[in-house]
């Protein structure tokens, strides 16, 4: 049996980018550029742990393809992912000691591409093992959990980004609320009029010839546009009608971002119900109809369950979408992590953006594995 | 049970059933047959309400079906089509219990009426309520879509093709069963089939179709003695109608009630046809006749079968 490839480049990626990528950088503040720490002066002392996992890692690429193999995999490359972010943590803590206070010590080019290799290598070995689905995401959900509670032990205070959550922790956590909440609004109509929307399409073909070119051209036009082109009409109702601009409708602001992110999440969603219904069996219709099965009761006992599947996959792409989209949403009044983002980038000050991005990465990821679940589950009877 | 008088169905120019009248009485097992094209499946699905019809009047139980609720009307009606259809997200026990679960069953009686009807079919409920359709076999499968259209015990079965999926074993064995079934129960059948075999093996009263028409209605016995033309000849297929007619009497018509034989007897309920072809092999010229609890009862010889 061969060694596994993929887990072999993934290594030789790292091994190239290890020596030339700066693993941490340091700055006298938090504007100028910084310092470049390279990751082989690292590991020593008590961050030498990271030199197992990894020489294990190595070790794995050039073995066989077997199980065992790539449980050693899942375990290492766990291990590494948590042991680099602590690594990086204790460097960080060590230069910051014999430092000024303002200086600021960020996450390098080193660093994020290791993380990402790594990842890569443990996605790679779940898949391989052909685990259930829960339990890939269980450890998933292990190397997050690792993941906070170095946070919150304090290992990583030192660096950047922790720094500026410190500086903005009332903000941040409403920063996440309100991405979520903007999220959770623009969804709720997209099920209660993309649905049915989606059902029609399916029953009229007239009405699918006209619907989904519409929503495609919703699709094409770029997020800030659609944002632009609500503007004017919303800003204009509000000045008609003043009680609505008293219950904040206006141009900007919430309600514009939540009907952006709904337009861009219909097509996915209707086009995947439609799609769902399209692929159930003609046969087991023809029976439900026979048996006698009013047009209500096949759709709620056949139809639905039957394109649950497909539905929560169009859902899926809907929601990473909201999620992604609405940190742009930002630019307009909208709040939530990307107004934090955006802060970051005006400021030119990359560990601010990181406290937006990496928290929209982690809603879109922990999101992710929940619709796993959910359509490993809704599609455990074969069909 | 079932009338229809002059039904027509037309889509646009197009006459797919023309001016078809016939009735199937409680108890009758009525297979409509006809080469593919000829109406026969859309004959069927306007009993049901499935297929709207264009013009005629089609009686259900007396009651013209166009004053009843089509949904109700199907549940009074079992259902069975070729293609099964199993609701392949529920269980056996789910499927069978699809329409007691309509029309309001408790859930007790609705599964105890489906580990019936499976005990019926063959199918060891303690083996096969919990599995999914895609564990079965096609056979098993179809057995399941019998036992649905049957948990409502309703008065009339109507089954398009049923057993066209089947290989040869599984669709005799089955056909076996369902006949049993159908006159056990008295249900009025109404069953399509482009299978002459299968036509003559099952049905009290056969209706010939060709071309949306209504050829010829009949006996199985007078289809193949008085063909009401050379289309209903050619269909029956005459280079074996000798051996046909064997298959449609049984032994009890032709039994020498006084008489015995050696050897292995025949069961008085055996076709004249099983009874030729256990003679032709052993080289016997008559056969001992039991009957169902295995008592002689008489013999049967060669000569009798050429009797008229």
């Amino acid at each position: 049996m061969r060694a596994n490839r993929v887990l072999l480049l993934l290594v030789l990626a790292g091994l190239a980018a290890t020596p030339s990528l700066a693993f941490l950088t340091v700055a006298a503040n938090r504007l100028v550029s910084g310092v470049s720490v390279g990751f082989a002066a690292l590991p020593r002392g008590e961050g030498a742990a990271i030199l197992l996992p990894a020489a294990l890692l190595i070790l794995a690429s050039v073995l066989p393809r077997r199980r065992a193999t790539h449980l050693l995999v899942v375990i290492a490359a766990a291990a590494f992912l948590l042991l680099l972010v602590r690594l990086a943590g204790v460097e960080a803590a060590r230069l910051a000691a014999a430092a000024p206070p303002a200086v600021r010590i960020s996450l390098g080019a080193g660093f994020w591409v290791l993380l990402l290799l790594a990842a890569l290598a443990l996605g790679d070995a779940i898949r391989r093992l052909e685990l259930p689905r829960w339990a890939g995401a269980m450890v998933g959900a292990a190397v997050v959990a690792g993941f906070l509670m170095l946070l919150l032990s304090g290992v990583l205070d030192a660096l950047g980004i922790v720094h500026e959550y410190a500086a903005r922790r009332d903000v941040f956590a409403a920063a996440v609320l309100r991405h979520a909440l903007m999220v959770a609004l623009a969804l709720l109509p997209t099920l209660l009029i993309g649905l049915p929307l989606g059902i029609l399409a399916r029953r009229r073909p007239a009405v699918a010839a006209w619907l989904f070119p519409l929503l495609n051209i919703v699709q094409t036009i770029p997020s800030i546009a659609l944002f632009g082109l609500l503007l004017a009409p919303l800003s204009a109702l509000a000045r008609l009608f003043p009680a609505l601009a008293a219950l904040g409708i206006g141009g900007i602001g919430l309600l514009p971002a939540v009907i952006a992110l709904f337009l861009y999440a219909l097509l996915p969603v209707v086009r995947d119900s439609a799609d769902g219904l399209a692929g159930v069996s003609p046969a087991a219709l023809e029976a439900g109809r026979g048996l006698g099965m009013t047009p209500r009761q096949l759709l709620w006992r056949v139809e639905l369950p039957l394109a649950l599947p497909v539905l929560l996959a169009g859902l899926r792409v809907a929601t990473l979408q909201a999620i992604g989209l609405a940190a742009v949403a930002a630019l307009i009044g909208a709040g939530g992590l990307g107004a934090i983002m955006f802060q970051g980038l005006f400021a030119d000050a990359l560990d601010l953006v990181l406290l937006g991005v990496v928290p929209i990465v982690l809603m879109a990821l922990a999101v992710n594995a929940l619709f796993d679940l959910a359509i490993a589950y809704a599609d455990r009877v074969p069909r | 049970m079932i009338e229809l008088e002059h039904v027509s169905k037309r889509y646009g120019a197009t006459t797919v059933v023309e001016d078809v009248s016939f009735t199937v009485a409680a108890g009758e097992f009525c297979v409509l047959i006809g080469s593919s094209g000829a109406g026969k499946s859309t004959t069927l699905k306007m009993i049901n309400r499935l297929i709207p019809q264009s013009a005629g009047t089609i009686r259900v139980g007396g009651r013209d079906i166009r004053e009843l609720e089509p949904a109700a009307l199907r549940r009074r009606i079992g259902y069975v089509i070729q293609s099964i259809g199993l609701f392949p997200h529920w269980t056996v026990a789910r499927n069978v219990a699809a329409v007691p679960e309509l029309i309001g069953w408790a859930a007790a009686r609705s599964l105890a009426r489906a580990a019936a009807l499976l005990e019926q079919l063959k199918l060891p409920p303690g083996e096969f309520l919990e599995k999914y359709p895609h564990q079965l076999s096609i056979g098993q499968q179809q057995r399941v879509g019998i036992a649905r259209a049957l948990a409502a015990d309703p008065d009339i079965l109507l089954m398009d093709e049923p057993f066209g999926a089947l290989d040869p074993i599984t669709r005799e064995v089955l056909q076996a069963e369902i006949a049993e079934i159908q006159r056990a129960n008295r249900k009025a059948v109404v069953f399509v089939t482009h299978d002459m075999e299968e036509a003559l093996r099952l049905a009290s009263r056969i209706v010939v179709m060709d071309r949306g028409r209504l050829v010829q209605v009949g006996t199985p016995l007078e289809l193949l003695t008085a063909p009401a033309s050379a289309f209903v000849r050619d269909f029956v297929g005459s280079d074996d109608l000798g051996i046909k007619l064997l298959g449609v009497a049984t032994v009890a018509e032709r039994l020498r009630s006084a008489a015995s034989a050696p050897g292995e007897p025949i069961a008085v309920t055996a076709s004249l046809r099983q009874a030729l072809s256990r003679m032709v092999a052993e080289g016997v010229d008559r056969l001992g006749v039991i009957d169902g609890a295995g008592k002689p009862i008489g013999a049967i010889h060669l000569a009798d079968l050429l009797r008229r």
